[in-house]
């Protein structure tokens, strides 16, 4: 898999500073209200603030440490916006090396759409959807659009990153331009398609730069779980004061200030996921990016990880493109290798991939080697559609030792036989060893030679390396995997046995498709899919996850919800784990920060209230230095995890594909366990150091 | 602590455990509408109810027609009762010639019996005329608890529902959850409890010479027809003040067993209900463990708190083992009929489950063994809870639990099939956020409002934890009250009350919203990638939610009650 390697770097430098500026910024109101819990942070900061400056004019409370606190309040805001430019950076970066496409192309308008000749030079922003353009070989081609007319090569590394250069042409699958990409070759009429400033390139900048990002289904229930928290924290800290009205029984002693409450409130709150929540929902978006596939939305992604169905191509996706010879089935009378000769002889001027492979057995398994084809006198015989047979003819024609060799369908092979050699000539074992090889899942391909059958080469589906595994990984994620092939059912069931898929869907049509993924849906199902073709654009549209190859059509393009720019159909796999990857940083870091403030409370309470119950301090397992050494100390430390944590929530929580029992399990080890024990060390940590550079007493 | 203790406490979970599967099942059948052997003798009556109140008893209820049905009907039941205890003094049936009950004590106690509550600001025995015991605080034992079952019923088939607009029929669903249920098992324990010596007569109260000469009033009445429902609809509220522990509500060590079964058993039995019609019986079997870890670990805490006696007795050689010559521990406020284990066994289950009856005084427990009422209450009575309340509360901490588990293991989260999104988070927080809200929120205003303090017997941290206590009982639904508190004052019932409606309402609506929800959406069948909600895992973690939220939100509360009256006596300090 190929990576962009710009945002590989986490902290690179380049980001860090724009980042830093940003979160300053990002101290608006109106961005801080689209976080809740940060809003709240930012608001009691800001109480506090009024509070201390007003203590400060009146020269009353202990302005040394409620301005320590004031400042790591505001620093919990600082870093929680900085997590958020930091992950939007990382996809501005992105945005950039896409935005260089940008430039102002000049565009050749059709003034009549019939005449190739009524030019005119518009710049590319003032083209407007329906509008007819002439690119010709070195032109920048000016929008998004659809080849109407001719064929050309298109070098489209600027969004795929891919320097060979691909083939554009009208009707057919392949006709989708993309605004940016150069024409190398020849000339092509094109319609287009997209509006200025909503073209492929456009959305996609907007999307890796988070400007477009809208909340997903599982952030808003996630920020509504976060918001309800907050509010039983403020129930909690907010009846404080009167409850130690009461303890005190009139005496001054036990008073507790408002900025105290305001920290304890902030550490209690879920401050390190609410910070990191948009975050995580950008970065999970740019490691999408990375892996070059592009989402028309944080939901799609989000739908991924909870697909249950996966529909796979066969071709491309299970098997390698194109089948490869895998045997020599002679007829009885005949050896191996004399069937192996005559077909290599037969394949070595055949170019296709099945030739080519005949070739290669035949070296691999009898050592026979290529041979000088002039010097047999050798005629090709190529494929046609009329005769379904290849071959070669060789020496002098009528001369005796002239050779005649077919290779072709079985069926077309056994014709020819007939009609030259008669009935008898076909031997009875032929039929079957060719069922046999269609039963495996293989084709059966004939080779006779001078009208008499040899035998059958068997053609072989070879199964991609690795995807039986693959296929496991995702039975133990409960994901159900459905091979779709044009091939009729013994082959389909053959390959589907091989490749270890779950269920297969045999002579698929579209409509064939489009029915499964509704038969699935109604069950309950989410299901994804991958098409390239206009004629797969309804099964995308009706996919949960829908995505259209780059080499696709526009109609599948804007019938799926995902583009994947490698046209690599295993992807989908891949797309899922970034899905599953995103919903479970965000659920271990809710966790995490939930059982923080079990050590928070066991810091802040104690100091609280020592004051007026001193037996209390028992409750300070902890030992720590002072009452403020302790408020401080749990302040600073919830401002810091932020930071430590921004790391993983760029990256994501590791993800194995496992079952969800162990998954959790594993997770709450870490995260759960982790997030109680971790805290206690921390605070402890910073309240030696803050006991010994005297910052409190 | 005695093994003689422990096997009572083993025996009772044993016996409650071996009754949840036959009881979940008959309340199954009986919900679903099916036939059963009582049908041929209260079918003709409960068709005839439906007739005369218009019920057609086909039609189903979306869940807003479900819930305004449950509002109008506590609402209709909650203004006759006022009346009723308003004017008892001009009615029949009051042989001691009890007077009308003061405005803000008639608020107080019809809400409380309305809301499955049962907090008493009033004695039974001298406040009460029989009419008011019989046809207001009883009846409403029996349809408060009916409420919670049809409620716990709805929720159950939004769950098991699948693109349904409907919940059922809640007039349906309270009939019959009355008729079959708990009326005719009410009948069978009153005639149990008046063969162990519970008067239930309509006299007056007998004057009597002691043996000191002086006169003593002995106060009867209907008893053994109001404890039993009392006990088994989990509403708790005493025919007398003393409640329980008074000897003509629970004369002996078998009434005592028997009140404490009847405690959990029907909403133990609710989890089975569960299980079953969500088709996997195992899911209910999940929650009951939830339950069970829960009140196992309140009363081995409470057990042990009270079995070790005074800490300011520590350094004072005072005996306070058990030994064939004295219980030991600490006995004050406590039965000797019923000793230390039955009593630390009655005040747990009676918190867990929204009970509220106690046979010892809550108050007079040690810290730590009166902070486990406390904070079983305070996890929001899902430790089996009130019937039907104990189970939709813990179902909506499911929910929680499973929205977490969800996000962690990379699925959109799910439980039984159904997906918990947007809808389903806001109203489970609204429901669970009512709670802290009115406990904190009352326990703030009273803690510095000098008319709620002259309320208070003690001061301190156990001052404190009188005035929480009341309030968390009251937002819990609970109704067992810590004593010390003097309530019958218009702060108290005021503001209490209030608490009490909180406390029921503003957690149904919500709940009846999800079921709503729920029943609407499409199922989606399990895989590999489901997190599985019938598994050990689930239940610790579905027990951790519980404990964290409830101890997150009370943590400073409780510091400043129980655990620092606690420390204070292992200084030596008393309040």
């Amino acid at each position: 898999m190929r990576h962009r390697k710009d945002a590989n770097l986490l902290f690179e430098k380049s980001l860090l500073i724009p980042a830093l500026t940003e979160s300053f910024r990002k101290l608006r109101p109106s961005s801080l209200a689209k976080n809740p819990v940060i809003f709240i942070t930012a608001l009691v900061s800001l109480l506090a603030t009024i509070l201390f400056l007003r203590d400060g004019l009146t020269g009353g409370g202990h302005l040394l440490f409620s301005g320590q606190i004031i400042v790591w309040l505001w620093f919990t805001v600082l870093f929680a916006n900085f997590a958020e430019a930091l992950a939007e950076g990382r996809g501005k970066a992105q945005a950039a090396s896409l935005r260089q496409t940008k430039t102002q192309a000049i565009a050749k308008r059709l003034l009549d759409k019939h005449d190739l000749a009524s030019v005119e030079q518009v710049p590319a922003t003032a083209l407007a959807p329906g509008d007819f353009v002439i690119v010709v070989a070195g032109d920048l081609i000016p929008g998004d659009g659809e080849v109407v007319e001719g064929v050309a090569t298109v070098d489209e590394s600027a969004i795929t990153g891919e320097s060979a250069p691909v083939i554009r042409e009208s009707g057919g699958d392949r006709s989708a331009v993309t605004g940016g990409t150069r024409v190398l070759s020849d000339q092509i009429k094109v319609r287009i398609t997209a509006a200025q400033g909503a073209g492929f390139i456009d959305r996609m900048i907007a999307l890796v730069e988070g400007a477009s990002r809208q909340k997903t289904p599982n952030e808003i229930a996630l920020n509504i779980l976060l918001a309800g928290m907050s509010l039983i924290f403020v129930f909690a800290t907010a009846t404080i004061p009167s409850f130690a009205h009461y303890a005190a029984a009139g005496n001054q002693a036990g008073e507790i200030s408002v900025i105290v409450l305001v920290a304890l409130f902030v550490t209690l709150i879920p401050t390190t996921i609410g910070a990191l929540l948009s975050a995580i929902g950008i970065a999970g978006m740019n490691r999408l990016v990375r892996f070059n596939v592009l989402a028309v939305s944080g939901r799609a992604v989000e739908a991924a990880g909870d697909i249950n169905t996966l529909l796979l191509d066969k071709t491309g996706t299970i098997t390698l493109g194109n089948r490869q010879a895998a045997e020599f089935l002679p007829v009885p009378g005949v050896t191996e290798q004399a069937l192996a000769d005559a077909a290599q002889l037969a394949s070595l001027s055949d170019e296709t991939p099945e030739g080519r492979s005949i070739v290669v057995l035949a070296k691999e398994k009898y050592g026979i080697r290529g041979r000088d084809l002039s010097g047999l006198q050798a005629r090709f015989v190529p494929f046609t559609a009329q005769t379904r047979m290849s071959g070669v003819d060789l020496g002098e024609e009528g001369a005796a030792n002239a050779q005649r060799i077919r290779k072709g369908a079985v069926e077309s092979i056994v014709d020819a036989v007939i009609r030259n050699s008669g009935a008898r000539a076909i031997p009875a074992e032929l039929k079957i060893i060719a069922e046999r090889v269609s039963r495996s899942g293989g084709t059966p391909l004939a080779v006779a030679q001078n009208g008499r059958v040899l035998g059958i080469v068997h053609l072989k589906d070879i199964v991609k390396g690795g995807i039986r595994e693959r296929f496991a990984e995702l039975r133990r994620m409960g994901i159900k995997t459905v091979m779709i092939t044009g091939d009729n059912a013994l082959t389909a069931a053959a390959i589907a046995a091989e490749a270890g898929v779950d269920d297969f869907l045999a002579q698929a049509t579209p409509e064939d498709k489009l029915a499964l993924i509704r038969k699935e849906q109604t069950g309950g199902r989410l299901v994804a899919m991958c098409g390239d073709g206009t004629n797969d654009a309804p099964a995308l549209a009706q996919a949960d996850v829908g995505v259209a190859m780059q080499t696709g059509t526009v109609a599948a393009k804007e019938a799926g919800n995902m583009v994947d720019l490698d046209s690599d159909p295993t992807k989908l796999i891949e797309i899922v784990g970034i899905g599953k990857q995103l919903l479970m940083t965000r659920g271990a870091l809710t966790t995490f920060s939930i059982a923080n403030d079990v050590a928070k409370y066991f810091a802040i309470v104690p100091a609280l209230f020592t004051g007026l119950y001193p037996q209390l301090n028992a409750l300070n397992i902890m030992k720590l230095g002072s009452a403020e050494s302790a408020i401080l100390s749990a302040i600073i430390f919830n401002a810091l995890i932020i930071i430590a944590l921004i790391p993983l929530a760029l990256r994501g929580v590791r993800y194995r594909p496992m079952a969800a029992a162990t998954m959790l399990s594993r997770n709450l080890l870490i995260y759960g366990l982790g997030g109680l024990i971790v805290p206690f060390i921390g605070i402890k940590l910073i309240d030696l150091l803050l006991g010994a550079t005297g910052l409190v007493y | 602590m005695t093994l003689n203790g422990w096997i009572q406490i083993a025996l009772f979970f044993a016996l409650v455990t071996a009754l949840t599967r036959p009881l979940g099942g008959y309340l199954q059948r009986v919900l679903n509408g099916e036939k059963i052997f009582l049908s041929r003798l209260l079918g003709p009556l409960e068709r005839g109810f439906y007739r005369l109140a218009g019920v057609d008893d086909g039609a189903e209820q979306h869940w807003t027609r479900y819930a305004v049905s449950v509002l109008s009907f506590s609402l209709a039941g909650y203004l006759t009762l006022y009346g009723l205890q308003l004017l008892q003094g001009a009615l029949p049936l009051n042989p001691q010639y009890l007077p009308g009950l003061s405005a803000d004590l008639s608020f107080n106690t019809a809400i409380s019996f309305v809301t499955n509550t049962n907090w008493q600001s009033y004695g039974g025995e001298t406040t009460m005329s029989y009419l008011t015991q019989m046809l207001g605080l009883t009846v409403h034992n029996f349809l408060s608890a009916a409420t919670g079952i049809a409620l716990a019923i709805a929720l159950i088939r939004g769950f098991t529902r699948r693109n349904a607009q409907t919940l059922g029929n809640f007039w349906v669903d309270l009939t019959r959850a009355t008729l079959y249920v708990l009326l005719p098992l009410s009948v069978f324990l009153a005639l149990f409890f008046v063969w162990q010596g519970v008067p239930q007569n309509l006299n007056g109260y007998t004057e009597a010479t002691t043996l000191e000469g002086a006169k003593q009033v002995i106060a009867q009445g209907p008893v053994a027809s109001q404890v039993a429902i009392k006990m088994l609809g989990t509403n708790g509220g005493g025919f007398f003040n003393a409640n329980a522990a008074h000897p003509y509500e629970n004369p002996s060590a078998i009434t005592d067993f028997v009140q404490l079964i009847l405690i959990f058993l029907i909403s133990a039995a609710l989890t089975n209900t569960f299980g079953r019609m969500a088709k996997n019986e195992l899911q209910g079997w999940a929650l009951y463990s939830a339950m069970s870890v829960l009140f196992l670990a309140g009363v081995a805490v409470a057990y042990w708190a009270e079995s070790q006696g005074n800490p300011a007795f520590i350094g004072m050689e005072i005996d306070q083992q058990a030994s064939a010559m004295q219980a030991g521990g600490n006995m004050e406020g406590k039965e000797v009929r019923f000793g230390i284990a039955h009593s630390a066994l009655f005040a747990t289950a009676t918190t867990d489950a929204s009970c509220g009856a106690v046979n010892a005084m809550h108050d007079s427990f040690t810290a730590l063994g009166g902070a486990v009422p406390l904070v079983n209450i305070m996890l929001g009575e899902v430790v089996f809870g009130g019937v039907g309340s104990g189970l939709y509360g813990m179902l909506l901490f499911a929910l929680i639990s499973l929205f977490i588990a969800g996000l962690m293991v990379g699925r959109t989260p799910e439980y039984l099939g159904k997906k918990i999104e947007a809808r389903e988070i806001k109203m489970t927080m609204l429901a669970i956020l009512c709670m802290p809200l009115a406990l904190l929120g009352f326990l703030a205003v009273a803690s510095v409002s000098p008319l709620a303090l002259k309320s208070l017997a003690n001061n301190g941290p156990h001052g404190f934890t009188e005035m929480l206590y009341a309030y968390t009982s009251a937002v819990g639904n609970n109704g067992s009250a810590f004593a010390g508190l003097s309530a019958n004052t218009p702060f108290w019932n005021l503001t209490l009350g209030v608490a009490m409606l909180v406390g029921r309402f503003a957690v149904i609506v919500p709940m009846l919203a999800i079921a709503g929800s729920l029943a609407a959406k499409k199922y989606t069948p399990p895989s590999n990638g489901t997190f599985p909600t019938d598994s050990g895992l689930f239940v610790a973690l579905l027990v951790a939610i519980v404990v964290i939220v409830g101890g997150l939100t009370y943590f400073p509360a409780l510091a400043l009650g129980p655990v620092a009256e606690h420390l204070a006596q292992r200084a030596g300090n008393l309040f």
